[in-house]
């Protein structure tokens, strides 16, 4: 997960938040699909909610757009309550997931239909069209239908009519959840510049992890309507709280093991693969159960001697896949679990290491983390 | 090569015909070569000849009579339809009830077969049945179940005076009322079921999107549940008009005798009067003035099939 270099430094909320979300809860029937959230978001800031599905989030984005009411707490837009609108009376547009472009309309006039609900006179219509239009770069197709579009262009279209009456805040539903993945990969940054552009502060929902790291300032992790984390992408990832959230951002090995020290600066893990020190303190008490989880890119794999005197462990390699850019070993350990280790192909004649090879697996205190759930 | 190419269907011999295929596409095209293509040939032929001598039959078309070859197209009947205005007049007034038919059935339909589309699927399929329960019955009974209720001694009319509601009975049947409630009762089913199938196919999100850039709940439906909905609206309604134009049996039981209408002109005119000319030309001109509205329904048919795949 490497961050971009168009995100803007994280927007933590300061004094009166720009949007609120103060204790939302939404149930159906005996089903509750939003257990009582809460939610600060700052003015331009991109927020996620990221999660599979059912996990609660989509109902979260409806009750903001206006098409579910919440069954108890507010929704504070700019200090104005807005959780009893209508959604044609809020200031909020939504892009859609799969769009939901009016068949029977142009392109042009797909973007001019929230502008004219507001009884924009015509020449002014025209001229917010053309300057949608543009930004989006979709100007010699005003006059197609949207079955005349590829799916990037429909999808372009979209974003045009969700900004062109400049909500004080943009929903996005799966924005990209409808293109192929090459297409998709593009289009992520090419999404994030305009929203910056126009500065428009952005919800979206998504259950694609990639798409949350790269688009947004702040994640959510969502589950069973709870937030299990909330924080920048690089937090969630380096920093996960919880099995789940480790394991859902990415891949993970998980160690379970006892803690045997405690120190402010570091502490020490005993696990059936040996002892595991690490680089930071949990202020613990000793002997508890916990979880050490470590990325797979964080560990080297080493032939001969172990470099690092204690993070190590000795295993063979029991499978091998070849990725291009990089290569993903599987590790058989002597106590059975395997471990899953990434490899950066930076030298291209690098000798790749051959199942069945005895290797040592190490890595350095400051790469793992404790997780106490 | 010739491996990577697909070559099953090229080994069989081609066939000249394809026999099933043949007989699945072809028997409705005999069906109707048969019964309503050389139907209209027949009454075609009947309106342009001449009563022959005996006076029961018709004279051919086509004739070799002392080495000539004879054409002889009479069209005296079909003057006859221009110079009595009576004609003109029925068509118009069939057309114009066909029309209110039409505009009754949409009226009534549309919103029923909107909540039946929004209503909840359990109980859309029990809705569904209740349009087609009718169906179960013969159309005549129905018809005349209608005359039990609108009568002058009907259960209406004895259940407001019962009620209080009114101390002289009110003349419902044989009038324009009685007339329309017929024909809408009739032919509101074929207004339901094309509307239900595309307002069930509309995509909420698109109802959701209007909203969400400011449309209120009345404009959404004007501009976009209405106009999603509109090869529906143009099928019901072409479905309705079409058979409404020449319906015979409902204005016969339920109109009365100063209702124009082309059905009972056209039963009169074979069965009365016996003048199958004049009567084969008046069914004529009006499977013209149909073809038409029928031309424009397989226009949208066509278009809304296409757009479906």
């Amino acid at each position: 997960m490497v961050e971009t270099s168009n995100k803007a430094a994280p927007l933590p909320p300061t004094g009166e938040a720009f949007f609120k979300i103060d204790q939302v809860t939404k149930r159906f029937g005996d089903v509750t699909a939003v257990d009582n959230i809460e939610l600060d978001i700052a003015k331009g800031e991109i927020f996620a909610l990221l999660g599979s599905s059912g996990c609660g989030k989509s109902t979260l984005l409806r009750m903001l757009a206006g098409f579910e009411t919440p069954s108890s707490g507010r929704v504070f837009l700019a200090g104005e309550d807005i959780t009893d609108l209508p959604p044609y009376e809020r200031p909020i547009n939504m892009m859609f997931q799969s769009y939901a472009l009016f068949p029977h309309l142009t392109v042009f006039d797909n973007i001019a239909f929230g502008l004219r609900r507001d009884k924009m006179d015509k020449p002014a219509v025209d001229q917010r069209v053309e300057q949608m239009l543009d930004l989006v770069q979709l100007k010699p197709y005003a006059k197609r239908k949207p079955h005349q579009l590829s799916g990037g262009q429909q999808q372009r279209v979209a974003l045009a009519r969700s900004l062109a009456k400049s909500p004080k805040m943009l929903l996005l539903d799966e924005p990209l959840a409808a293109l192929d993945k090459k297409l998709r990969e593009r289009t992520q940054l090419e999404l994030v510049s305009i929203l910056r552009k126009v500065g428009v502060t952005c919800v979206m929902v998504t259950h694609d992890q990639e798409e949350a790291m790269t688009m947004a300032d702040r994640i959510a992790v969502m589950r069973e309507g709870r937030f299990l984390q909330l924080g920048t992408p690089s937090e969630i990832y380096e920093h996960p709280q919880t099995r789940f959230v480790a394991d859902f951002i990415g891949n993970v090995n998980l160690f379970e093991g006892r803690l045997v020290t405690d120190e402010p600066d570091h502490c020490e893990v005993r696990c059936d693969d040996g002892l595991f020190h690490i680089g930071h303190g949990i202020a613990g008490t000793l002997g508890m159960e916990l979880n050490v989880a470590l990325r797979p890119e964080k560990i080297l794999l080493d032939a001969g001697h172990q470099t690092h005197p204690h993070n190590a462990v000795r295993g063979v390699i029991s499978a091998r896949s070849y990725m291009g850019s990089y290569t993903v070993y599987e590790m058989l350990l002597p106590t059975q679990r395997r471990l899953r280790v990434t490899v950066s192909n930076a030298d291209r004649h690098a000798d790749p290491f051959d199942v069945g090879t005895a290797v040592t697996a190490s890595w350095a205190a400051t790469s793992p983390v404790v997780i106490v759930d | 090569m010739a491996d990577l190419v697909p070559s099953a269907p090229d080994k069989r011999p081609a066939k000249l015909f394809n026999w099933g295929r043949l007989a699945v596409i072809g028997s409705p095209q005999l069906w109707l070569i048969a019964f309503l293509l050389a139907p209209f040939f027949v009454l075609l032929k009947i309106s342009l000849s001449e009563s022959n001598a005996l006076g029961i039959g018709f004279d051919p078309i086509i004739s070799y009579v002392n080495d000539s070859l004879q054409f002889k197209l009479r069209f005296s009947a079909y003057i006859a339809l221009v110079r009595d205005n009576l004609y003109i007049l029925t068509y118009l007034s069939s057309l114009w009830y066909a029309f209110l038919t039409t505009v009754l059935c949409l009226a009534i339909g549309y919103p029923f077969s909107y909540f039946l589309a929004r209503s909840n699927p359990n109980v859309r399929s029990a809705l569904l049945m209740l349009v087609m329960l009718p169906f179960w019955t013969s159309f005549l009974i129905r018809i005349y179940a209608w005359k039990n209720l609108l009568d002058v001694n009907g259960l209406i009319n004895q259940f407001l005076m019962w009620a209080g509601i009114i101390h002289t009975p009110l003349r419902m049947m044989f009038t324009e009322f009685s007339f329309m409630i017929g024909m809408v009762y009739g032919y509101i089913p074929f207004m339901i079921l094309p509307l239900y199938a595309t307002l069930v196919k509309l995509d909420t999100r698109m109802l959701e999107a209007a909203a969400d850039l400011g449309a209120t709940p009345l404009k959404t439906f004007w501009l976009v549940t209405i106009p999603l909905s509109r090869s529906g609206i143009i099928a019901g309604s072409l479905l309705v008009f079409i058979p409404a134009v020449g319906e015979y049996v409902i204005p016969e039981l339920l109109a009365g005798p100063s209702t124009l209408n082309i059905g009972r002109v056209m039963w009169n005119e074979f069965f009365l009067n016996l003048d199958w000319q004049r009567a084969s030309a008046v069914a004529i001109v009006m499977i013209i003035l149909i073809l038409g509205p029928i031309a424009v329904f397989n226009k949208y048919q066509t278009k809304a099939l296409e757009a479906a795949r």
